[in-house]
């Protein structure tokens, strides 16, 4: 049984899930697109040293649903900060749209993101990397009254428009190169997915980004110091 | 569930509820609430409530009540103008989370809530683009389109070397980020209505004081401590993630209705910096461009004679 601590992000409760405690740096799990923090630390994550949380991102899990939608990649990467101010500095696994975050995340606050491992999962695609013909498409009232945190059922105005989220090859290697640049570490993203939709491939293609599978990057962060970021510039 | 912000109404008679009159400026004949997944949108009309319906989308930061002097116009030639506070303005509830795809569907509630046919559509700026969407997305709802200065380009976007961008965007997300960890407890800046309409100054310098002062009333609300804008503390100026603005324009092509263009030639800080020849290649066939010499971002506002005739012409 995991505790949970409940997280403000602006008009959203976030649940963190403590799935294990521990010392020393935390490792945080992001699930996928219509999945929640898993009941227990997976397999391939067991041998980090130090405690296991996992976040259910806005309109998943326990966490909030927001009335009407309005959902984007860009503020569940904002729902990360939220427990980034709460854990300090963290590695981050994520599982398909959660790797998605985990990549954003890594690429916005390189001084808070020991590392990055991206997984396979849903929501790993998205909506492509440019805008699809535009569409209006509203899940019925009793789909949405019946996803409460309570039900622990995913909104379904999240599972429509995080299917859709246009992620540009360019917009995606921005936020890697940002990792690259600024966070102090010699490979801050690892790549342990299979599938490599058009964002995934462009991000590996950069200099410095890794392919290597979960257990090994965990295992390469987990012996990593706390480095010492490169200063982000001041605006 | 976190409880909206709950402000009080805005007026809808001027003469009942105090406001200074501005010449041309009308308060809508109706309001009512259009709610559909869970934000109630409140929605206004100008004229007889049996009359033909055009939907007007008002700009990012703006809320209904600036059609105050174009839609009087309309609605009297025989028109039912309706227009809604888009969500998180006026008095439409606050988000939880805001987006381009739930200001589209928001768009297409009100649109169901008006008609079952096609219906003509306008817009100004984030507005106008929004237009463009639900019109390339819906054309079986949709039987004209006007754009009011609503057609973004690439060309406001600074061109500056790559590793120079990369900089810049790392102080940008970093600043986004700070912005959401304290935007929880963020509260509008409460003021006089002449601190208000000076505020709003800034970012219409163009418009008469007068007309500024006008808003007050409407797009905000006093407290004991002052006046203050309805508008959702939590949301910032200006776009954040992947969206660019040329995607807006490139719904343009695509239009198989009548469509009018207008754009305002003198570049300020609300607009898009877009000129004639951005917008030109992208018209579709027999739209109508109209540019606006010595005119600013808000057509609406400055001419309102003027675009209501345009409107009126291609609508009628």
């Amino acid at each position: 049984m995991s505790t949970v601590t409940l997280l403000t992000h602006v008009k959203v409760q976030l649940a963190l899930h403590e799935l294990r405690p521990g010392t020393g740096r935390p490792l945080l799990l992001l699930h996928g697109l219509g999945e929640h923090t898993p009941a227990a630390v997976p397999a391939s994550a067991s041998a980090w040293p130090g405690p296991v949380y996992g976040l259910d991102l806005t309109g998943h899990g326990a966490s909030s649903r927001a009335p009407g939608g309005g959902y984007t990649a860009e503020i569940l990467m904002a729902d990360v900060d939220a427990a980034l101010a709460h854990l300090g500095p963290v590695t981050i696994v994520g599982r398909g749209l959660g790797a998605y975050v985990a990549m954003l995340i890594a690429g916005a606050r390189p001084e808070l993101v020991v590392g990055a491992v991206l997984c396979d999962g849903p929501g790993l695609s998205g909506g492509g990397p440019a805008p699809h013909s535009p569409s209006v498409v509203a899940p019925t009232a009793a789909a949405v009254a019946a996803a409460t945190p309570e039900s622990g059922l995913p909104d379904p105005f999240a599972l429509v428009e995080l299917a859709r989220d246009v992620r540009p090859e360019d917009y995606a290697t921005t936020y890697a190169r940002q990792a690259l640049q600024f966070s102090g570490l010699d490979a801050p993203l690892a790549i342990a997915a299979v599938t490599r939709p058009p964002w995934l491939a462009a991000v590996a293609a950069e200099p410095g980004v890794v392919a290597e599978p979960v257990a090994a990057a965990l295992e390469r962060y987990a012996a990593m110091p706390m480095p010492t970021p490169t200063p982000t510039p001041t605006t | 569930m976190l409880a909206s912000t709950v402000v009080p109404p805005a007026p809808i008679r001027a003469e009942a509820d105090g406001l200074t009159p501005y010449p041309g400026a009308r308060r809508p004949d109706r309001r009512r609430t259009v709610d559909r997944g869970g934000i109630a949108l409140c929605v206004w009309e100008w004229g007889d409530e049996d009359a033909p319906p055009i939907l007007f989308a008002h700009g990012g930061f703006d809320f209904a009540g600036t059609y105050d002097t174009l839609a009087p116009l309309v609605a009297d030639q025989g028109w039912r103008v309706v227009s809604w506070d888009q969500r998180g303005h006026g008095d439409s509830q606050h988000g939880h989370l805001y987006s381009w795809d739930a200001d589209l569907r928001d768009a297409a509630a009100v649109l169901d809530s008006t008609s079952d046919g096609a219906i003509p559509i306008l817009g100004h700026s984030k507005g106008g683009a929004l237009m463009l969407q639900l019109a390339d997305a819906l054309p079986h709802r949709v039987s004209h389109v006007v754009n009011l200065d609503g057609l973004p380009s690439a060309r406001s976007w600074p061109d500056v070397p790559d590793h120079h961008r990369t900089r810049l965007l790392n102080g940008e997300l970093a600043g986004w980020l700070d912005h959401r960890r304290v935007a929880a407890d963020k509260i509008r800046r409460p003021g006089t209505i002449e601190e208000l309409a000076e505020r709003r100054g800034r970012m219409n310098p163009r418009m008469d004081p007068d007309w500024l002062r006008y808003l007050v009333p409407i797009g905000a609300y006093e407290e004991a401590d002052g006046w203050r804008w309805k508008i959702d503390a939590s949301m910032r100026m200006g776009g954040f993630g992947p969206w660019r603005p040329e995607w807006s324009m490139s719904r343009l092509p695509s239009l198989g209705m009548p469509v009018l263009c207008v754009l305002g030639l003198d570049i300020e800080v609300m607009g898009w910096g877009t000129l004639p020849e951005d917008v030109v290649p992208n018209l579709p066939a027999g739209a109508r461009f109209v540019p606006l010499d010595g005119v600013g971002h808000f057509v609406h506002i400055e001419k309102p004679a003027v675009v209501a005739d345009l409107t009126l012409e291609l609508i009628s």
